[in-house]
């Protein structure tokens, strides 16, 4: 069993809700305070991506978060279910949101004008995995959340589920860190 | 947290956008449309002022771009004062380090802005 679960609906105004308990969590497990920036940030990634996921495919089901603390690891599992129940891997053109819908992914407005794209090639830059002229960040598997989790950091996986994605980050906890 | 967007612009025409807050899914947009506005207005040479932003994911990120995006299609710019290792930390994940001109301060910007000209 998990140490913390947590469930919230697919809204960006919860996602630092979970970024807070989840840095309290892994503080109080021990991590070093050096890590929680990063635990911080990529949690923070993983879940907006989980929640523009929901938002486009399933928005009323919970995103769900299981924190651990075994074996000196710390370990926040992210899971969507935001492929409907169709088989992991599964490729199909997202809904797109009514003209003016507002979209809290900011990658699509870097999206919007695509004759001037500010990077090097070969960069990751925000924009680039988002097709078309209107997605949000998470639409993409390949979005730059997911590489900016995967740049930053070390124990990750990535993989699909029957049921969506799951992203599962570990990092170290001192033995004499919990209190 | 709300994010906080205050803007002015400085006698040689630099609009700097003062940003404080944490900046996320929730509080991009918020950022998004003041750079939206800002381009309606004919500003088209921006400096964001992120020394008060105590957190930036890849939406925000996204928004910063888009506003690059958006200025240099009028040849303008979009420049960062940041000295948060944190903040900067993502910055240099994503490659973007290479994208966006860094500076220590506003006035630092200011100095090379008169450089260029």
């Amino acid at each position: 069993m998990a140490t913390v679960e947590l469930a919230f609906s697919p809204l960006p105004v919860h996602v630092r809700t979970a970024r807070l308990i989840v840095t309290a969590v892994a503080r109080r497990s021990g991590v070093e305070e050096a890590l929680l920036d990063e635990v911080r940030l990529a949690v923070g990634e993983a879940c907006s991506r989980a929640v523009e996921a929901h938002r486009l495919h399933c928005p009323d089901r919970p995103v769900r978060l299981e924190l651990r603390d075994d074996n000196n690891r710390f370990e926040v599992v992210v899971n969507d279910t935001a492929s409907n129940g169709k088989p992991a891997g599964w490729e199909e053109t997202p809904p797109a949101p009514p003209a003016g819908t507002p979209v809290p992914g900011a990658a699509a407005d870097a999206a919007v004008d695509p004759d001037a794209a500010p990077g090097a090639a070969g960069e990751v830059v925000p924009g680039d995995a988002v097709p078309g002229d209107v997605g949000p960040v998470g639409d993409d598997p390949d979005s730059l959340g997911l590489a900016v989790i995967s740049g930053l950091v070390d124990d990750v996986e990535i993989a699909p589920t029957p049921d969506g994605t799951q992203i599962r980050m570990g990092w170290p906890v001192a033995t004499n860190g919990k209190g | 947290m709300d994010l906080k967007v205050n803007d002015y612009t400085t006698d040689d025409g630099l609009t700097v956008i003062n940003v404080e807050g944490e900046i996320d899914v929730y509080t991009a947009p918020k950022l998004r449309e003041k750079l939206i506005d800002l381009v309606n207005k004919g500003k088209f040479h921006l400096l964001v002022d992120m020394e008060k932003v105590e957190f930036l994911d890849s939406t925000g990120l996204g928004v910063l771009v888009g506003g690059l995006k958006r200025v240099r299609a009028h040849d303008g710019s979009l420049e960062l004062v940041c000295t948060q290792e944190r903040i900067l930390k993502i910055f240099r994940i994503t490659g973007l380090t290479k994208v966006f001109g860094i500076h220590d301060s506003i006035q630092e910007a200011q100095e090379k802005r008169k450089g260029q000209k």
